[in-house]
């Protein structure tokens, strides 16, 4: 019965990772890459129940102390970017290129 | 359920480790406490010593430890087993400590800008405003980089002596984060600086994400995360091969990114260029040791058993990623573009040297294992790199770095002894013989040779010739054109980037002609802990 739950993690972390590459706008690509984390998350903690042991659970708590922190870098760099462009769109950032 | 087992802390094998966090920390502090002319003196002292002290626990450690249960390798196993302080986990740990000195050496250089380092007076003030102005009139300078630095460098330390999955995932975080808020920091060309940031932020929280996911899926593949526990199921359990194979497919997305592989390569020019140069030399040469010493523990000891999953997939990408790599350096203008490629096909002669035989038992006496040919390529990589980006910093117009390649015509006559030691870490990382890059390419080629990887060596091969072309012509620039209007100035260095300079030319020579010494430290290495 835990089938059901991978099926759901696969297609939230497919669901992000469209939209990580379909979306311009900073902020939701960065969205999109926590859904696929939290998707990750369904993942360990199922696995965690399949297998009876409390690996998957315990690293499910890592995993959100870990985006957390990432929240707080990621916006902090998403922020100077708008600040300095009034723009948060990754077409804009394309000083760097070839 | 489990009983609950109360860990046990080996902190005489952990000491490096503790105390470069402990110091990064404590950096924290200083910040938050100590008045702000004290600071840079304060941070820069701490870091040294922490890194200092760290090095000497290493040595230490190396010289104390003892053969492990098996018998083939040295070393123990920490933290109930999730951390392994073997020989490769040493030699990695030492390397990276002497680039992070290094590294720190460069944060630390004022005398190239007039008087200020090399990173944003004040990061938060608008690019172009007053404010900013006001920042850098009065000589402001974010001291916070040197517990960023060291926070990074436990990081890299963490990575490839992780023994579980989470730990690995936790390295590998910890190392990239405080990467990507220094890559934002630049003091000049701050638009450039923070696009790379963000760019990098947003490609590396992406890769990280699949990396996690492939955890997820080799746990659920093994029930558990122990790297000894995974390589005994893929021995013993044929059943869920899928999530097994989808699961090492995921892992390697998030190390090939890491390590600049193609087709995960599209960050690394981008973030070279546009990073602060003391970052830029620090991340080329400190990540890539400490993500291919993760990617060795990974692939040999949780999938070894599973070999032959996972080489084809190991050929193509190292065959891509040296070809990608050299060609597309060619083309390059721009000099920190240019040795990004660079460090993209060196990325592919070090995963050439992965494929190779692994056992110590399957050589005859005096023959390298893969690891000990990736060891010590690691090591002529890294300190050629830092080298290179150091003088990459030296070379000035009147907008900061002259990093376009045009600037850097006749710079052979302005100073030749920087166009000198700048054309040798390039015939080093040619793999001209008398450097330290032959002898590393010699080892990894034949490591991949006796392991019958002779496709990817052809190729490899191809491409050093590719990339040796580029190379020479940067020479024949600096030596041969005539400069383009009133041509580069040499910036006089203080004793900071001077020695790390002399510490890159140094290694680079010694290893060219005495390889002897190092080598044996890396077969002194001997293998991961399985």
């Amino acid at each position: 019965m835990t089938n059901e739950y991978i099926v759901l993690s696969a297609i939230l972390f497919t669901i992000g990772c469209v939209g990580v590459l379909t979306r311009r706008n900073a902020i939701v690509v960065f969205m999109c890459v926590e859904l696929m984390l939290n998707a990750c998350n369904l993942a360990l903690v199922t696995f965690a129940k399949q297998h009876g042991n409390l690996d998957g659970q315990i690293a499910a708590f890592f995993v959100m102390v870990v985006a957390a922190a990432e929240v707080v870098i990621g916006l902090a760099i998403i922020m100077t970017i708008f600040r300095t462009r009034r723009s948060a769109s990754v077409d804009d950032a394309s000083l760097l290129k070839y | 359920m489990n009983e609950f087992i109360k860990p046990t802390v080996e902190y005489f094998e952990l000491w490096p480790l503790l105390v470069v966090f402990g110091v990064a920390c404590l950096g924290v502090v200083v910040e938050a406490f100590a008045p702000r002319s004290a600071r840079y003196v304060a941070q820069v002292l701490l870091a040294l010593g922490g890194l200092g002290a760290a090095l000497v626990g290493v040595v230490l450690i190396a010289r104390d430890s003892e053969v492990y249960a098996d018998g083939a390798a040295r070393g123990v196993l920490a933290m109930s087993g999730t951390i392994a302080v073997d020989g490769p986990t040493l030699f990695i740990w030492g390397l990276v400590l002497v680039l992070a000195i290094a590294g720190t050496m460069l944060f630390a250089e004022r005398h190239l800008d007039g008087g200020v380092s090399a990173f944003a007076g004040q990061a938060a003030a608008l690019p172009g405003t007053e404010a900013e102005r006001e920042a850098s009139t009065r000589g402001l300078d974010h001291t916070e980089v040197y517990p960023l630095l060291m926070f990074a460098v436990f990081g890299m330390m963490l990575f490839p002596a992780a023994n579980d999955l989470l730990t690995m995932f936790v390295g590998l975080e910890v190392l990239s984060l405080p990467l990507y808020l220094l890559t934002g920091l630049a003091r000049r060309r701050r638009l450039l600086s923070q696009e790379a940031a963000l760019k990098y932020f947003l490609l590396g929280a992406f890769s990280s994400g699949f990396f996690l996911y492939g955890v997820a899926l080799v746990y659920g593949y093994a029930g558990s995360m122990q790297f000894a526990a995974i390589n005994e199921a893929v021995r013993n359990d044929t059943a869920n091969q899928s999530l097994l194979l989808i699961g090492i497919g995921m892992l390697s997305v998030g190390l090939f990114f890491k390590v600049g592989a193609a087709p995960f390569q599209a960050w690394t020019p981008d973030v070279y260029q546009g990073a602060p140069t003391p970052v830029t030399a620090f991340m080329a040469a400190g990540t890539k040791v400490a993500a291919f010493g993760a990617m060795l523990r990974l692939f040999y000891v949780a999938f070894g058993a599973d070999r032959w999953s996972w080489q084809p997939m190991m050929w193509v990408i190292a065959i891509l990623t040296m070809l990608v790599g050299a060609v597309l350096a060619v083309t390059q203008t721009d000099i920190k573009r240019l040795l990004a490629y660079s460090s993209v096909a060196h990325t592919g002669f070090l995963l050439t040297g992965v494929l190779g035989v692994q056992q110590t038992s399957a050589l005859a006496d005096g023959e390298l294992t893969a690891l000990q040919a990736v060891l010590f390529y690691l090591a002529t990589y890294g300190f050629a790199t830092l080298g290179a980006f150091a003088v990459v910093s030296l070379v000035r117009d009147s907008g900061g770095e002259a990093t376009a390649l045009s600037r850097w015509a006749g710079l052979g006559k302005e100073s030749p002894i920087v166009a000198g030691v700048f054309a040798f870490f390039l015939l080093a990382m040619a793999g001209i013989p008398l450097t330290s890059g032959f002898v590393g390419k010699l080892a990894v080629f034949s490591v991949a040779l006796a392991a019958g990887a002779w496709p990817v060596v052809i190729a490899a091969v191809v491409a050093s010739v590719i990339a040796a072309f580029l190379y020479i012509r940067v020479i024949k620039a600096m030596y041969f054109d005539e400069p383009v209007g009133e041509g580069p100035t040499v910036a006089y260095p203080s004793v900071l980037t001077a020695t790390t300079i002399a510490l890159g030319a140094a290694v680079t020579l010694m290893l060219g002609i005495l390889p002897g010494p190092l080598l044996d430290l890396a077969a002194l290495a001997g293998e991961f802990i399985r």
